[in-house]
């Protein structure tokens, strides 16, 4: 479903993602897991063609997003790290935008938006405006809405990030669902471990922008010697701190944190 | 064209939606409006040019156009790291669609603000008159009205345009604050919104005939109170200040989705 051969991406002077390789199949939960800076996020962002690679191929669904993107672009869903919600229209304003965007029957558009946000528990909140939402509340609104064009590809981009654990648990149980419910591909990058060894049927480790392992959570502990994930992952990427220097986003993503606790 | 409406309607809806966003943003073009337009009146009228605030009337309603249209585009800026901006960059439409959308929108949204900054300067005491000589009442034309609203439109296109090339191209506040100080805030003062363009200095002149503002607050002047800024006869003018509005509307529109479309986050 996902084929990558090669990919790289420079930045000046920095090598973000180092000639990386490897295979999504149909079907699968494919996790991503890898320090800060690992490249993570500069690799979903080449997947779904919002960066252009360097070097490399990228394949979806037999599609090259950098030649045919529009047919690409329908095939993915994705759920970014920071949210990508209008907080001044309502949820249902939000999916239905979504739906126009992606070409979906009126017909199909309605009954999916309903039965999407039933399954996310939002169906009695769809009137409210999405700023009125709690941080859980608006992840579940941005993967029912991924799944929304109904996807052969699902991305998730730290989806938990920030949220309590009662979140996480009821959103990976809903992506679960609609992961065998729907066939939907799965590919999902976190920093947390225990979800990659409950989530995801293969796991990639990434460090310095390469893929240093590549196996199911099983596969990574026995190679590592380990018995949990966590310690695998250690094994694997070290123990050293990542240092990075703020960029103009991460100044940018303070900013927007004390505006919305001052509101 | 789905695309396109409904990138357009959401500019619109959250326009209506924010009534205290509507009254505030006329506050600055009104207190212009108020200190300035009674401020210099006495001194503008000994000067012999006339009613100060008959006179600067237009330029306020230009510059709440100004303001609210370029900021529409600016906007793209915060929308683009935290806000809805990546979910249609990934969206299967062209990102032209997406651009035109929400410019026709912002433009929408910023003719609306000049049509009530326009009403807020009636109830000033402002009366759209025919042309006239200075110092003698003239005679009221209400039939100014909805052809100066072309004027504000096209302002609006313009700016809103502007505002998005500048969108697509900044990345953080700094920017922001920058190009404040050193693109809006310059395209309102050169405009001749404030002071009549005739006899200033060269340099000055210049840039003020470089200015795309210029022609908008020309044209608006010259429809609501009778007054071009050449001497090439009031048809002439009209049609001079428009399609060169019209030839900025399309490059800044052309340049807007140019940059969009290379957009990486």
């Amino acid at each position: 479903m996902i084929q990558v051969e090669n990919l790289t991406k420079t930045f000046d002077q920095f090598t973000a993602v180092k000639d990386i390789s490897f295979q999504v199949d149909a079907g699968e939960i494919f996790a991503f897991l890898g320090p800060n800076g690992a490249g993570k996020t500069t690799t979903i962002k080449m997947l779904t063609t919002l960066l252009r690679p360097t070097a490399g191929h990228i394949h979806l669904d037999g599609f090259d997003p950098w030649v045919k993107q529009r047919e690409a672009r329908q095939r993915f869903g994705i759920v970014f790290q920071d949210p990508s919600l209008d907080n001044e229209q309502t949820a249902y304003e939000n999916m239905e935008l979504h739906g126009i965007l992606y070409h979906i029957p009126h017909r199909v558009r309605v009954e999916r938006i309903e039965l999407l946000l039933r399954q996310f528990e939002l169906w009695e909140r769809r009137n409210d405006y999405v700023k009125t939402f709690s941080g859980g509340m608006k992840r579940r609104l941005e993967i029912a809405r991924g799944f929304l064009h109904t996807p052969k590809i699902l991305f998730l981009d730290e989806p938990t990030l920030g949220l309590d654990p009662q979140s996480r648990n009821q959103l990976w149980t809903h992506v679960k669902a609609l992961n065998e419910k729907e066939k939907t591909t799965v590919f999902l990058t976190t920093h947390y471990m225990d979800e990659a060894d409950r989530v995801a049927h293969r796991i990639a480790v990434m460090d310095h922008g390469a893929i240093v392992a590549v196996g199911t959570s099983a596969e990574l502990k026995a190679r590592t010697n380990t018995d949990s994930l966590e310690g695998a992952f250690l094994a694997l990427t070290g123990t050293s701190l990542r240092d990075e220097s703020a960029s103009s986003t991460d100044n940018l993503r303070r900013f927007a944190q004390m505006w919305q606790q001052k509101r | 064209m789905g695309a396109i409406y409904i990138m357009w309607l959401r500019e619109v809806k959250r326009y209506f939606r924010s009534k205290a966003q509507i009254i505030v943003s006329l506050g600055q073009p009104t207190l212009y409006l108020l200190a300035l337009g009674f401020g210099f009146g006495p001194v503008f009228a000994k000067a012999g040019a006339g009613n100060y605030l008959q006179f600067m009337a237009p330029g306020v309603i230009g510059m709440t156009v100004l303001f609210s249209s370029i900021f529409s585009g600016m906007a793209m800026l915060w929308d683009r790291q935290f806000g809805f901006l990546k979910e249609t960059l990934v969206a299967p439409v062209p990102r032209l669609h997406i651009i035109l959308g929400r410019t026709l929108g912002g433009a929408t949204v910023a003719s609306l603000q000049g049509l009530l900054m326009l009403i807020v300067c009636l109830i000033a005491g402002f009366r759209p008159v025919y042309a006239h000589a200075a110092g003698t009442p003239g005679i009221h034309n209400w039939l100014a009205v909805p052809i100066a609203l072309v004027f504000v439109g096209m302002i609006a296109i313009v700016f809103a345009a502007l505002g998005a090339s500048v969108g697509s191209t900044i990345k953080d506040m700094q920017g922001f604050q920058m190009l404040m100080n050193f693109l809006v805030m310059p395209i309102f003062f050169l405009s001749g919104a404030l002071y009549p363009l005739k006899n200033l200095p060269k340099v000055l002149s210049w840039v003020t005939h470089a200015d795309p503002l210029t022609y908008g607050i020309d044209g608006l002047r010259g429809v609501l109170i009778g007054s071009w800024q050449f001497n090439f006869g009031s048809h002439f003018n009209f049609l001079l200040d428009l399609c060169l509005l019209a030839a900025l509307a399309a490059i800044f529109l052309s340049t807007s989705a140019w940059l969009f479309s290379r957009i990486e986050v």
